[in-house]
């Protein structure tokens, strides 16, 4: 039986690369959800059944509860009897100009985006690092890979992931445990449904199955889609006197 | 996928905002001014304008996809209107289910399925969609949730399924699906000479075919008139069912709009030769996965961009079958005209009631085709031909329409006062507004 926690479940990225999982693993999949509305989980619960989960379970958890994680955690392993692999997708795009104005704002973005991420990822390695195998998914965003003025506080947060993923697969490389670090680009989905959709846009079901299929092959980090990965160095290779004039 | 919220004919062409929905306990996200009129859009594989609404508001409930119950048991499936039939497909199928009807692409949710109450190759036994839908909740714009079936809330179910998705948004459907044995079709194609031949066909196939339709060409005068090839098949019963199978999972897409002038007299007419030639034989019986036997058109993604930005008009109209001569008058019209297209289907339906206040089928007989738009002649040609329905106390389709008149509507459905009474005050869409003016 494939064991599959997902933290932020009812992310649409998420919800599609749940979908992926319970078509590739029929009758052979077991899912621990979690995230902080308990309707939307009962209904993506009800969904991955008829799809072919053997069991779905789920907790419902604001994630900025940070004193519950280690407590979820425990919950899902025990659940699910170990971890094959753990898959986490909550995030909020804040709005820049309220972070600009009030650091309550931007504090709360980095709590959310970064740290809560850093509080679960401390039981879970430690879980793996005991077993000696699995893999752990964090979806992280190209907004990390370079400071822009339109969302640098989100972009922050998703670059200060971006390290802390570095050192953790670094850490946990001996322990034959697997991290991977995803990168999406613009993906339809509800966190973006006020932005104007253009040829960049991807559907959330096609960076599902980016995800599956970086997990199978043990990428460290994926960009998706896959041009991405050509934009971001450009926008990387930019020379900084240069950039900081332009308009990002 | 047309992901512009187009229609399938791509006209007429609107400007409208769209607002996804995800959730189906959430609320209707309302516009701010109540006098936005909102619509619901599935996946805009309606030809006309149904499912658009010129300066309004389009949920798309693409994104109620989730499954709720299955039981492989009894074949009742039960999920959010914005599953396809595709996805039901091929959740189904491996487990022994098939649709009870399906239309001629599965590339549609099952709630526009239910809003236009679609009908299929076996009408003459199943009748429509609606006729194997056992409940669905409504919303309506004023946060009510209705649970509409037989029992509960019948008027609301009438006036729902074949409502044009104007009584409120489907959040979820239950339907009943039927058993088969396995996913090949044993299908036959039989070329016939003329129309009287067809119905020759039509009569003797509706007992022992599950599935009959035929296609017609409508550019051949004179000893060709009337000349096409008859389709007719059966769910492959489990003792017959073959040890191994394998699909194909071909398809191929549509990269860009032809220009219009691609498709003229000469190049249709070309297609028309090759279709009809295509088997020596005067029929031909063969094992076929269910995939080409229903859904050939499906194997090329976007085939819509074939006729231009301009975009497309499909006319269906049903006419009794009292008197052959009616429909025979109205291909000859199109044949003269010249201006008709590639596929004409022709299919008898049969005296199964349509559950729909304003259900398109009735018993009688059905012809489909498209038009490219070639200005006014196109219009003026249509328009002709409804009034030749008209007379014949027929009706055209309102899924595929995108400009019969107001007068004309009213004939084909004298009762769409009774069910305007149940339509939601907020909901309206470009044809309610066309065709009430
Ligand atoms: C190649 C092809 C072949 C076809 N063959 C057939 C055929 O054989 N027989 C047939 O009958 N039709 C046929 N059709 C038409 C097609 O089946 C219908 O137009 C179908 O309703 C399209 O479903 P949709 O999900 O795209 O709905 P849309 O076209 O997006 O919407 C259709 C209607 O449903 C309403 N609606 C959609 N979802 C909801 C909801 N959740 N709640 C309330 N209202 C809703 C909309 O407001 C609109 O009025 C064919 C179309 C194509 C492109
Ligand atoms: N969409 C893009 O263009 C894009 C691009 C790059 C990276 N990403 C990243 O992709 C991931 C998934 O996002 P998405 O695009 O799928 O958007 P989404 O559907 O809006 O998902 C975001 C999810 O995060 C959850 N969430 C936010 N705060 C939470 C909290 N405090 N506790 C529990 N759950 C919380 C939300 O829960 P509710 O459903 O309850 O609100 C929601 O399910 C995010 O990490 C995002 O940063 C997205």
């Amino acid at each position: 039986m494939y064991k599959l926690l997902i933290i932020g479940a009812t992310s649409a990225i998420a919800q599609a690369t749940a979908k992926v999982f319970a078509e590739r693993h029929p009758k052979d999949l077991a899912l621990f959800l979690v995230a902080r509305d308990g309707q939307k989980l009962e209904a993506m619960a009800a969904d991955l059944k008829v799809r072919g989960a053997i069991t779905v379970d789920f907790a419902v958890l604001d994630l900025n509860d940070f004193e519950q994680h280690q407590s979820v955690i425990q919950q899902a392993v025990q659940k699910l009897g170990g971890l094959d692999t753990v898959l986490i997708a909550h995030g909020t795009l804040d709005d820049q100009q309220a972070c600009e104005q009030d650091y309550q704002h931007a504090e709360q973005c980095l709590r959310t985006n970064f740290l809560s991420v850093v509080s679960l990822l401390t039981p879970i390695a430690n879980e793996m690092e005991k077993q000696h195998y699995g893999c752990i998914a964090v979806i992280s965003s190209v907004a990390g890979d370079r400071g822009r003025q339109s969302n640098y506080i989100y972009g922050a947060a998703k670059g200060a992931l971006n390290t802390f993923l570095q050192g953790l697969r670094n850490r946990l490389h001996r322990s034959h445990v697997h991290v991977l670090t995803v990168k999406p680009g613009f993906v339809d989905t509800p966190m973006t449904a006020h932005l104007k959709k253009g040829a960049l846009w991807a559907q959330p079901e096609s960076v599902a199955v980016g995800i599956y299929q970086a997990i199978q092959k043990r990428k460290n980090e994926v960009y998706l889609p896959w041009f991405w990965y050509g934009i971001m160095t450009v926008v990387k290779n930019i020379p900084e006197p240069i950039f900081k004039r332009l308009k990002m | 996928m047309a992901d512009n919220y187009e229609s399938w004919g791509r006209f007429p062409k609107v400007s409208q905002r769209i607002i996804p929905l995800s959730w189906r306990h959430e609320p209707l996200p309302l516009p701010d001014d109540a006098a936005i009129p909102i619509l619901v859009q599935g996946v805009g594989r309606s030809y006309g304008d149904v499912c658009l609404n010129d300066g309004g508001v389009i949920f798309s409930a693409r994104g109620l996809n989730r499954y709720i119950h299955f039981d492989a048991e009894t074949g009742r499936l039960c999920c959010e209107a914005g599953v396809t039939l595709a996805d039901i497909l091929t959740l189904c199928v491996p487990q022994g289910w098939f649709l009870s009807t399906t239309p001629g692409t599965k590339f549609v949710t099952i709630g526009g399925a239910i809003a236009n109450d679609v009908h299929g190759k076996n009408h003459h036994r199943a009748g429509t969609f609606g006729n194997h839908v056992v409940q669905f909740e409504l919303l309506r714009s004023n946060g009510e949730r209705l649970l509409c079936s037989s029992d509960s809330n019948p008027q609301l179910f009438a006036a729902t399924l074949g409502g044009l998705g104007l009584t409120g948004l489907i959040t979820w459907a239950e339907i009943q699906l039927k058993p088969i044995a396995h996913r090949a079709i044993q299908a036959e194609t039989i070329q016939f000479y003329d129309l009287e031949e067809f119905f020759t066909l039509s009569v003797e196939s509706d007992a022992p075919y599950e599935y009959t339709m035929a296609w017609v060409d409508c550019n051949s005068q004179g000893r060709s008139f009337g000349r096409g090839i008859f389709f007719r098949g059966n769910h492959i019963a489990a003792e017959d069912a073959p040890k191994t199978w394998k699909v194909s999972k071909r398809t191929l897409t549509m990269p860009m709009d032809l220009p219009g002038f691609a498709l003229n007299r000469h190049s249709v007419a070309a297609f028309n030769f090759l279709f009809y030639h295509q088997q020596s034989q005067k029929s031909v019986t063969k094992l076929v996965d269910y995939n080409p036997f229903f859904y050939p058109l499906d194997a090329v993604l976007r085939w819509n961009r074939l006729y231009g930005k301009q975009g497309f008009l499909q006319y269906q109209c049903v006419v009794p079958y009292t008197d052959h001569r009616i429909i025979a008058a109205i291909i000859q019209k199109i044949v003269d005209s010249g201006m008709g297209s590639f596929l004409a289907v022709l299919k008898t339906f049969g005296q199964v009631a349509s559950p729909g206040m304003l259900s398109f089928p009735k018993a009688g007989v059905t012809l489909a085709l498209d038009f490219p738009i070639k200005g006014a002649q196109t219009f003026e040609l249509l328009e002709y031909l409804d009034d030749m329905v008209v007379e014949a106390n027929g009706r055209v389709y309102p899924c595929k329409d995108a400009r019969m008149s107001p007068k004309n509507f009213k004939h084909y459905y004298p009762q769409w006062e009774t069910f305007a009474q149940q339509v939601d005050p907020s909901f309206s869409s470009s044809f309610w507004r066309r065709v009430t003016r």
